[in-house]
Parts: structure tokens; C-alpha cells; sequence
């Protein structure tokens, strides 16, 4: 059998974690377990328990991060913006799964609450990943309006409702990169399979009315990697937090492109 | 001591940041050939304009009758007058085109039955000078701002404009009065770079985050007002500070406007639709200071909601599944995840929660950012400004609801062009000499090693409880004084900061410190500014001068704040001539809805 050596420093179980325990006359405890790696230390990674007192926190899983940062310990390091699950900052490992933080409930989770940064990409900090090549890979499917029509000289492109509709749930992606990084075939081959958030960028334009260059985005999308390392795990679906289906965008785009639509 | 590397960087422009107007502005100058840098401490697409909801305001008339000149005249009475009608005039001139620009550009608006793009009424959007409701807010279901932002991150991707992601803007570059570029912190690496650039475009968005209760993001920290202030130049009508009526009772997520735009309702305790009393004629769809002013006293008056009374209810159960679910699912998803409310059957808790900033870094029409001295109004050469970080001033003493993205499209754009028409591809720029850069390595430094007793997060709390406490919807001149001590207090103990990463890799101890002080910078000029104005004008009501003054009062507020937190202040004249835009100009009236 093959015998796999993961890089150095990159086993948190190696290394002892800091136990932060709660504050006195503490009424309603949760233990959160938090993933903590400092580039500059040259330290393996380890993992940190808090105990947060629920009572003085808000609902979500953001909500004890920043206590945690606020309170206990401020080289604690996440992303976080909008707090409201639009701006797709806080998306991280919670309790085994992909999610938002912000949106997360803490009341949704039994025991402990583990919290690692998004699986398979560079750690950067913390709970701060390297987004780079998912940035790149959506890049990569162009995802912009081409070879549409000309314009009308004035007035908008029309559009009908069930056109639009057709659009709306894609075109609702937030780029938070849960979907691609709870993607098996998307650990394997993250270079060169684009992976359920790129493809559905790329599908948001194909059902577009307005987009012309349906059959140069099929015909780009036509190789073995690219596409067709999706082998329906459905992934991505279970963990997108905006209930969005990838999935279904995917084998639409298979579909189109074995009746050579375009 | 600041012996920092300096990575240094020559692009023609510089913009700083990555939300509507920023990204505008960057894939305007790019198209124009010129070589931009925008720099933005977050990944663009989670820019809080992603955030915004309603929609865009554009006189199309596409679902009936409007006209330019309606906008026009809603937004200066909208401003309560204090908006320059000049800049408001073009804005509203240029809102079509750049609304159909967007739809060019792909942005996923809904669409009316014949294919046209969907409009909604918002409050304070009227036809016939007052007389009728205008549909005048273009929609992509309830999800405007995220449509918008991607769709202007796609073009720049289109058009290969430069960016340096999660860039953390430290401070101006100044040079004997003028900008010359600015000095950014890269969080990945920790290293430092100068942007050294022919214009430095600010579009940092607005200081939500200086209340404790805000629609903003956690990133919204007013960065670009802090380094101007920091750079020794005002802001204006920083006493402007809007509270959008409908944030949610607790946690501050914005429910938006447009769900009133829809048929919503506001209730009291006694199931009374109360703003048929306080406006009516456009009941729930009055402004948004008048509605957040009835909901302040309604609760005040003991009709509010829950069991401390203190919020009110926003009722959509009326409008039915199928409406909701085409129209604002966004909403019934944030109320079901932060609310625990089922939207079809169950009433929104809500209250007046800050929301937007009217004032910013004063600039005309172009973006060019100005300045006073000696009696005489002068542009800052080399510094722009659009966006929320802005004060133009199109939206005067409060803004309207889908007023502000179209602002940064406009506004962006306008800059874009400016730049394309006034700036030379590749034009040699002199080095800007040492003492320029040394004094802004020193503060860094000295932030970066804060060694005091007081952890960022805790100042923080006590600047957002003041702020919340003493300059909230209604004002008086003794809670104003009590701010401005409670600020000073919390200005001096930031000499005794204590941050606890030393790391310089992705240090977010570091970067939420720094804005901090940009917060801090800000929250004194709102406060000051605040008790400066001694009369109620749109979101600044004041009990003890609850009159509108146009005699001593019809005039920005230019405020400057210095190294020991001393604010001093200036005027600038407000536009009332519309410089032949082809409208006439609305002179001060009674404003009432």
C-alpha cells in the first residue's frame, strides 16, 4: 500500500493545545475547540478549547469567535464582514461541516464545537485559508456577459420573467468556497477540476437569455478534468449556505453538452 | 526603529477599496487605459455593498409614468435640503444610463412582465412633485447590492484590472498639501507598500461601526475618513447619521425598505398602523428620519412591542407566499435565521438601527476632494473620494432608500471619467520625500507594538455605547456634551491601547486597532458636529432646537479633528443652483410627508 508522509509541521495532533477556561459564576458552558496555526512560530498547529459562557453570547458561531477574540484571546484570526451570511467571509469547518459562521446556530451543534478553516487549501493563519485558486478558478470560467447581441442603443436588454428565472438561484452564489472545498474529486485535483463553485459561475451565464456564448463556454468546459471529474457526491448541495445545487447546474452543463447544445 | 522594507508600487491611480463605487471606478480607469491599482482589505465581492437590498433608484418609468426631474425633486427634499442640487440634478440625470449600463453589463434584475427591468416604490420616491407613489427602484428580487457588486467585479475581471486583495490602507501619503499615494499593509505577507500614484480615489465606505448597533458590516471603519482626518483635511456633515427604520430587534441585520416598497406594515403594540398619524400621505414609505423619529417615540410613548416594549413590529404576512418568495426571499430567509420568524405567518421584530453615513470627505461633482483655508474652498490635489466615504452632497441631511447604489455608480463612473480626461498614462511622478512617509511608519509601528492596558475590543465597546447613548435618533445638547467627554475619554485612552499579536502575518489584533483609531477619528468629528448644530435638519433631530433654521444653518459642516482629539469647524455654502442642468431649483420648503 501506498504510504502517504504529510508535510512537516502539519499534524495538529502533534502539539498540546491551551485550555482557556470559562469566567467565574460562568452559568451555561460550551466548549469551543478551535484550529490555531501561527506561520511565524515554525510550530505545528494545534487546537485551542475555550469555554464560553452561552448565556453572555449571541446565538451564532460567530458570535462566540469574537467573544473569544473580544475577551480571551485577540490573536485569535478569522475573516468575518457582513455577519448576516451575504458576504461569504466566514466560511469555515464547523463541527465537520462547511458553513457560515454567522449563519450557524451554536444551539444546532451537539457538545464540543470544533472549528477548522475551509478543508484542503493552504492555511494561511488560524481559521484563515488561501482562497487564491478558487479565486482562480472562477476566473477562469470568464464569468462575464460576451458576445451578447449588441446592446440596444437604449433601454435595457428585455429579458421574460421565466428567462430571469432561469438565472436567479446561480446568479445568488456568494463565493464563500464551501462547496469547492467539501469536494472530494475538488481535493484531488484542484488545479485542473474547476470545481461546483466555478462550474455553476460558468452555468450562470450558460442559462443566461442575454449571453451569447453559450457554445464556446460548453466547448471550454468539454474535458476530462474541467468537468468531468464531478462524479456526483453531492457534496457541495449538502454544504452550500445559501441552498443553492450546484449539483444540478453541473449535470445540466453534462446534459447540454452531450446534446452539443450551443 | 521603523526600519519597514517598502515594497513600492507606480500605477497612474490608486483606488482604495472594492465595493460599488470602488469597482466602478477601477473598471472606468481601467477601460480608459490607465494603469490602476485598487486595493481593498477584503476580497471585493464581500464589500458591504454586497449587503444591500431594495434596489437602485432611476426615473425609467418603467412601470409608469416618472421623470428625472421627480427624483431630483424627491432627493433635495429628501436631503431636507442640505443636498448641493447641482450634484443632486446630475445624479439623477445620469440615473437611467447608468441603470441600463448595468443591465449591459449583465446584473440579473428582475423583470416585468414584457421583459423590462422590475421597479419598486421605496420611501420618499414620489411622481409630480410629491403628489403620487413612484416605482422607481430597480430591483433584482431582494438581493440588489450582491447582484451589483458581482456583476462589477465580473467586468473588472473582464477588463483585467489590477488588485491587491486584503490590502489593509494605512494612511495618505501627503506632500505639501497635496496626496501622492497612499501606504497599505499586505495581511498575508505583513510587508508594506507605497502606492505612489497620480490620484489617490478613496471608496472606503462609511464608520457604521463607530454605534453598537449598526446595519454595517463589522469592515465598515470609515478607513478612508480616518486617514484624511489623519492627513490634517475635513469631513463633512459628519452629523448626518442615518437610521434605517427596519433592523432587526436585537442583532441589527437590515430588513429592507423595499419591504415596505411591497405593502409591508409597521404595527404598534396596539396593532395600530401608526405612521398614518406621523405621515399621511406616504405612511410606511415617508423617509427614513421621519419613520425612525415615529418609531423612537412610539416606544418612548410606551407603544412598542415584546416584553421591554422597546420594538415595534413589521408586518408582511398580507402579502402573501408567492409575493415573498418572488420578491424577498432574502428577507424570509435573514428573519427565519435571526429572528427564529416565519414571515408568512408571524410579524418582523424591528427598531431604528445606524445604517449610513450622509457625511464624508467633502468633493464636488468629479470626486475631486476639497478643502478650506483662509476663507477660500479648494480641491486636495492628487485625493478623490466617492461612495459612502463621500459627501458630494447628494443626499444632504438624509439620504433615500436606493439613493446610494445608484450614487456609487454614478459617482464612480464620473470619477473614472475624470481621471481619463485629467491624468496622463504613465506620467513621471517626483519621489516623495522621506519626511512624507516617516511619521505614517511611526504610527504604525507604535500601534503594532501597543504594550497598555486597554485591549482594542474593550475600547471599542465603550466608543460604540457612547456613540449609541449620546448621538441616537433624538439629540439634545446636554447628551451631545456628555459624548463629547465620553469621546475625548475614549480618544486618550487609545495612548494606552494594548494589542496582543505581534505577528505581522495576517494580524487581525493589528488591523481591527488600526480602525479603531479611524473610528475613533470620526466618532468625535459626528458628536462635535452634532452639538455644533444647533437646529433639526433630516436624521440630526435635536429636542432642544427642534426646528429646521435655514437662516443660520443652510450650510455644510467642514470639520477637522487634530492629534489630541480637538475638533474645529468651517462652513462650505450649500448649491442651490442647479448650474443650467435643465431643472429648476427647489428653494427650501416645509418637508412634509
Amino acid at each position: 500500500m501506498v504510504q502517504f508522509r504529510l508535510p512537516a509541521n502539519s499534524r495538529y495532533e502533534d502539539r498540546p493545545g491551551r485550555q482557556h477556561a470559562a469566567p467565574a459564576g460562568a452559568t451555561r458552558l460550551r466548549q469551543f475547540r478551535i484550529y490555531r496555526y501561527d506561520p511565524d512560530s515554525r510550530e505545528p498547529p494545534r487546537v485551542d478549547s475555550f469555554e464560553v459562557d452561552l448565556d453572555s453570547c449571541g446565538p451564532m458561531v460567530l458570535d462566540a469567535l469574537i467573544k473569544i477574540k473580544n475577551e480571551v484571546d485577540s490573536t485569535v484570526t478569522f475573516r468575518r464582514s457582513c455577519r448576516e451570511g451575504i458576504c461569504g467571509s466566514c466560511a469555515m469547518n464547523i463541527d465537520g461541516v462547511n458553513s457560515l459562521a454567522c449563519t450557524q446556530p451554536i444551539a444546532a451543534i451537539r457538545g464540543a464545537v470544533r472549528v477548522f478553516p475551509l478543508p484542503h487549501l493552504p492555511v494561511v493563519k488560524d481559521l484563515v485559508p488561501d482562497l487564491d485558486q478558487f479565486y482562480r478558478q472562477y476566473a477562469a470560467v470568464e464569468p462575464w456577459l460576451q458576445a451578447a447581441p449588441a446592446a440596444p442603443a437604449s433601454g435595457e436588454r428585455r429579458q421574460s420573467p421565466s428567462d430571469q428565472e432561469k438565472v436567479d438561484r446561480p446568479s445568488a452564489c456568494i463565493l464563500c468556497a464551501c462547496c469547492s472545498t467539501s469536494c472530494p474529486s475538488f481535493w484531488w485535483n484542484p488545479e485542473r477540476f474547476l470545481g461546483p463553485a466555478a462550474l455553476l459561475a460558468a452555468y450562470r451565464w450558460i442559462v443566461d437569455s442575454r449571453d451569447g456564448a453559450t457554445s464556446e463556454r460548453l466547448a471550454k468546459l468539454d474535458e476530462a478534468f474541467r468537468l468531468y471529474r464531478c462524479h456526483t457526491i453531492m457534496n457541495c448541495v449538502e454544504a452550500c449556505p445559501k441552498d443553492l445545487n450546484p449539483a444540478r447546474a453541473i449535470a445540466d452543463i453534462k446534459r447540454r453538452v452531450a446534446k452539443g447544445e450551443g | 526603529m521603523s526600519a519597514y522594507p517598502l515594497v513600492d508600487h507606480r500605477p497612474d491611480v490608486v483606488v482604495v477599496g472594492a465595493g460599488g463605487a470602488g469597482l466602478r471606478a477601477t473598471l472606468g480607469l481601467a477601460e480608459a487605459g490607465l494603469d490602476t491599482a485598487c486595493i481593498t482589505k477584503v476580497f471585493p465581492t464581500r464589500s458591504h455593498t454586497v449587503a444591500a437590498q431594495g434596489g437602485i433608484s432611476a426615473a425609467l418609468g418603467n412601470m409608469g409614468d416618472d421623470d428625472w426631474r421627480y427624483h431630483f425633486y424627491d432627493t433635495v427634499k429628501g436631503s431636507d435640503w442640505l443636498g448641493d442640487q447641482d450634484a443632486i440634478a446630475y445624479m439623477c440625470q445620469e440615473a437611467p444610463a447608468a441603470v441600463i449600463e448595468l443591465e449591459h453589463y449583465g446584473l440579473p434584475f428582475s423583470r416585468t412582465e414584457d421583459g423590462r427591468i422590475y421597479q419598486r416604490p421605496f420611501g420618499g420616491m414620489t411622481t409630480h412633485y410629491g403628489k403620487g407613489i413612484a416605482q422607481r427602484t430597480c430591483a433584482a428580487a431582494d438581493r440588489t447590492g450582491h447582484a451589483m457588486l458581482h456583476t462589477l467585479y465580473q467586468q473588472s475581471l473582464k477588463h483585467r484590472a489590477r488588485f491587491f486583495i486584503e490590502y489593509f490602507a494605512i494612511d495618505l501619503i501627503m506632500d505639501g498639501g497635496a496626496c501622492r499615494g497612499v501606504l497599505a499593509l499586505d495581511m498575508a505577507s505583513g510587508t508594506l507598500h507605497r502606492f505612489l500614484a497620480q490620484a489617490t480615489i478613496l471608496a472606503t465606505g462609511g464608520y457604521g461601526r463607530a454605534y453598537f448597533s449598526c446595519t454595517s458590516a463589522h469592515t465598515c471603519t470609515g478607513d478612508g475618513g480616518g486617514m484624511v482626518l489623519r492627513a490634517g483635511l475635513p469631513l463633512a456633515d459628519m452629523e448626518f447619521v442615518q437610521f434605517h427604520p427596519t433592523g432587526i430587534y436585537g442583532v441589527g441585520c437590515l430588513i429592507t425598505e423595499g419591504v415596505r416598497g411591497e405593502g409591508g406594515i409597521l404595527r404598534n403594540s396596539a396593532g395600530e398602523r401608526f405612521m398614518e398619524r406621523y405621515a399621511p400621505n406616504a405612511r410606511d414609505l415617508a423617509s427614513r428620519d421621519v419613520v425612525s423619529r415615529a418609531m423612537t417615540l412610539e416606544i418612548r410613548e410606551g407603544r412598542g412591542v415584546g416584553p421591554q416594549r422597546d420594538h415595534l413590529h413589521l408586518h408582511l404576512e398580507h402579502l402573501g407566499a408567492d409575493v415573498i418568495a418572488k420578491r424577498l426571499p432574502g428577507i424570509a430567509e435573514t428573519a427565519m435565521i435571526f429572528a427564529n420568524v416565519d414571515v408568512t405567518r408571524a410579524p418582523i421584530p424591528v427598531q431604528p438601527t445606524v445604517h449610513y453615513n450622509m457625511g464624508g470627505i467633502p468633493c464636488n461633482v468629479q470626486g475631486e476632494a476639497l478643502t478650506r483655508a483662509d476663507g477660500r474652498e479648494t480641491t486636495v490635489p492628487g485625493l478623490m473620494a466617492i461612495g459612502e466615504a463621500a459627501c458630494v452632497s447628494v443626499h444632504g441631511a438624509n439620504r433615500l432608500g436606493s439613493n446610494s447604489l445608484l450614487d456609487l455608480v454614478v459617482f464612480g463612473r464620473a470619477a473614472a471619467a475624470h481621471c481619463a480626461k485629467s491624468l496622463r498614462r504613465g506620467a513621471a511622478l517626483p519621489e516623495p520625500p522621506p519626511r512624507a512617509v516617516e511619521p505614517l511608519l511611526d504610527r504604525f509601528d507604535r500601534i503594532r507594538h501597543a504594550d497598555g492596558d486597554r485591549p482594542t475590543a474593550s475600547l471599542r465597546d465603550e466608543m460604540q455605547r457612547a456613540m449609541q447613548r449620546d448621538a441616537a435618533v433624538f439629540r439634545t445638547g446636554e447628551t451631545l456634551t456628555e459624548g463629547c467627554a465620553a469621546l475625548a475619554r475614549c480618544h486618550d485612552a487609545f495612548r494606552d491601547l494594548r494589542i496582543t499579536d505581534r505577528s505581522l502575518v495576517y494580524n487581525t489584533d493589528l488591523a481591527e486597532a488600526l480602525e479603531l483609531d479611524n473610528l475613533l477619528g470620526q466618532s468625535l468629528a459626528t458628536i462635535h458636529s452634532a452639538r455644533n448644530r444647533t437646529e433639526s435638519r433630516g436624521a440630526h433631530a435635536r429636542e432642544d432646537f427642534p426646528e429646521r433654521d435655514d437662516a443660520h444653518w443652510l450650510k455644510h459642516t467642514l470639520a477637522w479633528v487634530d492629534a489630541a482629539g480637538a475638533v474645529r469647524f468651517d462652513y462650505r455654502p450649500v448649491q442651490l443652483d442647479t448650474q443650467g442642468a435643465g431643472v429648476e431649483c427647489i428653494p427650501p420648503q416645509v418637508r412634509a410627508y
